[in-house]
């Protein structure tokens, strides 16, 4: 069962929420950003090259423009392949754990799990960001030493930044499962 | 879904059939399973247990039908699925297995099962046999797996023969089925997360959190995986080594001649070791010249290191065993580094032209340094200095240039062969040559480290001279007894004798903190210079090599842990998910199995050096004994 809502950004854009209920103990959350845009892609080349042509006029010295090639190639694939995240997935199974993956527009995926046994709740949580005050979903992870104490904060859907209708969604849902762990009474 | 329907036919049971409730999200605001309503007594409600998961290997997949081997694991519900046994057994025998396995890995193994994979239309008889299978090998909860012909889907179904409310009425529960390819796992080696406090990860195997203990679980049974197909056991088993048992003649054989080498290699180490330690070479000025040589540091960490490798005890874990892999890696690749280096050097006379370029550029040094001095002594940019301190600091700096310059001179004709018998040393490998270099420059700049010296004391000198006397200027004095500053009276010839002390001094000052400044800056340039090598030398003798290159060759090899893949999913039947390694990032490989350096260098914060700079204290490039480490 899968359906797909829309929702926007802390900035305004547009942001895709797909939902997957692949069972009542297994749910997936997939946040699509845009993609990377042309306009803005070409903007950013054209300012690079038309300086460094600015450059070369002046100090006549052709090192620079190819330096400048290297510079926007080096860049881009720099940008694609550590910077410009694509889609976060969070995905919760209920008495294993939650998994949130971010896929990286080269195609990288990096994927953190995280065991049922050490999550202590999820919560939507404020933070100043700049100057405005926006609203993120995070893991509470348990202190091993501590039996109350929480040990570390995990934020989730970092890169896309959804807004409070859109973490509300994810957070009920989440909750559902979460509330099925906390009857259980042989869960650790 | 043959099987399972007619398995509950044949128990009797009415239970709901589908286990797995698939129902729209929206409808279920409490998605826990609603417990089986005709079995159970009206009016009981049976607490929701926890969804069952099925750990499953992915080549057992293919597997003929049989009982399936494992672990059960109460405390997190989770079943970890060995391997299958084939028909036909004696069920004796299987138990007899079971429990040479069970001495052998120390964990309880046992038949948590059954297997059925229809590969022809399903006979009838089978299910029931399957059914009774559970009444000899009584397992709590009994799971029955099916993997019918042409679907994607299985069906799996777990039976507890005692459920506390409703005896006689097996209870059922939600089953997970989660794939793992056991090559990895067996191989994978996990590595806690990094939030863990170091105390806890030390014992994150034995206390073992969901799935470290399935990773234990399998790591541990190497003993049911040795035998394959081929075996003329009396039991047969499908796991990942059933179709032959994966070895290397050249790691057997690596295995077998590392023995003696270590022996011999440890016995002449030993010796090395012994003759390093004679007592001609702990006389007072050479274990003075020894520690403060970087050469010196850098072979004695490397013998160090030697000795690790070679010695003769096995490795106890397997942070040692990478450890030990991580060195000789380390310095398989210094050496190769440095025969290549050997081999630049004595190819095509090249050890000539370098001695023959050394000479003219240490006088070009100097004579550029006599530049400088006699700029510093004359009005340097545009600065009005004291005339007489300045030509008596200029010419003392001068003689002493003189002095080097002749000195060099004298060496000459040795040079080349002594560079000759250095460039000798790279076979010992490139950190030992650059260490060699390193020293080289040490020695060559000698007279700029004395020049250093002398500014530094004399700047010192007046720095601790004019705070005193401007103590003595307010009336005040160190009370040395206290620490601290106290008020004091002084006599009128007292107060008059330092203040004119004082107007001298601090009419002196500018021309000492030019020299000071001059030098100290010509100083951190060579310190500088020599940083960067020992950064070189620190970084081949550190980066854990041999890990790095497992991680990029076998990534599964070095885990962070798992991810989960959800598999395609068909309503009614259990959830399938794909376990995989999730591999270390790099930067967290780097981290773990970082070597430890030499430690000989001092670790400066800037604050400190800027007020050691200040005050004119020295600064060594090698860590003082007073110093205090950060």
């Amino acid at each position: 069962m899968e359906d797909e809502l829309s929702f926007s950004d802390i900035y305004g854009g547009r942001l895709a929420l797909q939902r997957r209920y692949y069972s009542p103990s297994c749910r997936e959350f997939c946040l699509s950003c845009p993609r990377l845009s042309l306009r803005s892609l070409t903007a950013v080349t054209c300012t690079v090259w038309l300086a460094a042509y600015g450059l070369f006029t002046l100090c006549e010295n052709s090192m620079i423009l190819s330096a400048a090639i290297f510079i926007t190639l080096l860049g881009l694939l720099g940008y694609l392949h550590f910077v410009k995240i694509d889609q976060e997935t969070l995905l919760i199974i209920d008495s294993l754990g939650i998994q949130m993956t971010s896929s990286y527009a080269s195609g990288k995926e990096s994927t953190t799990f995280i065991e049922m046994g050490k999550v202590k709740d999820v919560i939507i949580n404020e933070a100043i960001y700049m100057q405005k005050v926006i609203y993120y979903l995070c893991i509470l992870l348990n202190d091993p030493v501590e039996p109350h104490g929480i040990s570390q904060v995990v934020p989730v859907f970092q890169s896309a930044k959804p807004r409070l209708d859109c973490l509300i969604e994810v957070y009920r849902s989440c909750q559902e499962i979460l509330a099925h762990r906390k009857a259980t009474p042989t869960s650790s | 879904m043959g099987l399972v329907s007619r398995g509950m036919a044949a128990a009797g049971l009415g239970t709901a059939p589908a286990v797995v409730r698939p129902g729209p999200p929206d409808a279920v605001p409490n998605p826990t399973p609603n417990p089986p309503p005709e079995g159970a007594a009206p009016g009981s409600s049976r607490v929701p247990s926890m969804v069952l998961k099925a750990f499953f290997p992915t080549c057992c997949a293919s597997a003929d039908s049989g009982l399936l081997v494992g672990r059960w694991v109460p405390e997190q519900s989770s079943a970890v699925v060995l391997a299958v046994v084939h028909f036909p057994f004696i069920p004796i025998q299987v138990k007899e297995l079971l429990a040479q396995v069970q001495q052998a890995s120390r964990i309880g193994l046992a038949v948590l099962g059954t297997w059925c994979h229809h590969r022809q239309e399903p006979e009838e008889s089978l299910g029931h046999f399957l059914e009774g299978l559970g009444t000899i090998f009584s397992h709590e909860p009994w799971l029955q797996l099916c993997r019918e012909r042409g679907s994607k889907f299985w069906s799996c179904k777990a039976t507890h023969w005692q459920v506390p409310i409703s005896p006689g009425a097996p209870g059922e529960d939600q089953v997970m089925l989660i794939f793992y390819d056991q090559r990895k796992v067996l191989l994978s080696q996990l590595h806690p997360p990094a939030a863990l406090p170091d105390h806890q990860a030390g014992d994150a195997t034995a206390s073992a959190g969901g799935l470290a203990a399935v990773f234990d679980t399998v790591a541990r049974s190497e003993a049911l995986f040795r035998s394959d197909r081929f075996d003329e056991g009396l039991v047969r088993l499908s796991h990942w080594q059933s179709e032959g048992v994966e070895a290397s003649i050249l790691v057997e054989l690596a295995k077998r001649a590392s023995g003696p080498v270590c022996l011999l290699l440890a016995y002449l180490l030993s010796l090395i070791s012994a003759a390093s330690t004679c007592w001609v070479f702990k006389l007072w000025p050479l274990s003075f010249i020894w520690s403060k040589l970087s050469t010196c540091e850098q072979l004695r960490h490397r013998l160090e290191q030697l000795t690790f490798i070679f010695s003769t005890q096995k490795a106890e874990n397997t942070s040692q065993l990478m450890r030990k892999a991580n060195m000789l890696v380390s310095v398989l690749l210094d050496v190769a580094l440095g025969f290549a280096l050997l081999s630049w050097l004595h190819g095509k006379d090249r050890i000539g032209q370098l001695a023959d370029a050394l000479v003219p550029v240490a006088d070009r040094v100097a004579e550029e340094l006599q530049h400088l001095l006699q700029w510093l002594m004359g009005a340097p940019a545009g600065l009005k200095m004291n005339r007489a301190l300045d030509q008596v600091l200029g010419r003392f700096f001068l003689y002493h240039i003189h002095l080097w310059i002749s000195y060099i001179h004298l060496m000459s004709p040795f040079i080349e062969r002594i560079l000759w018998h250095m460039g000798l040393s790279a076979c010992l490998g490139l950190t030992v040559a650059l260490s060699i270099l390193s020293d080289i420059i040490a020695l060559l700049t000698f007279h700029i480290y004395c020049f250093y010296v002398y500014g530094a004391r004399l700047y010192c000198l007046k720095i601790c001279g004019l705070s005193s006397l401007w103590r003595l200027f307010r009336g005040k004095k160190w009370n040395v007894l206290r620490q601290r500053v106290d008020s004091c009276s002084y006599d009128l010839d007292q107060l008059f004798i330092g203040t004119l002390l004082f107007t001298v001094l601090v009419f002196l000052l500018p021309t000492t903190a030019l020299y000071y400044l001059v030098f100290t800056l010509l100083r951190l340039l060579v310190v500088t210079v020599q940083g960067l090598i020992h950064l070189l030398v620190d970084l081949i003798n550190s980066l854990p090599l041999y890990a790095l290159g497992l991680r990029l060759c076998r990534p599964y090899r070095l885990s962070a842990g798992v991810k989960f893949q959800v598999l395609e999913h068909e309503a009614g039947r259990p959830l399938r998910l794909l376990m995989q390694i999730n591999p270390l990032p790099y930067n967290r490989v780097v981290h773990t199995y970082r070597l430890p350096s030499c430690g000989c260098h001092p670790k400066h914060s800037w604050s400190s050096l800027c007020r050691k700079l200040f005050f004119g204290e020295l600064i060594y490039p090698w860590r003082q004994r007073g110093d205090k480490q950060d």
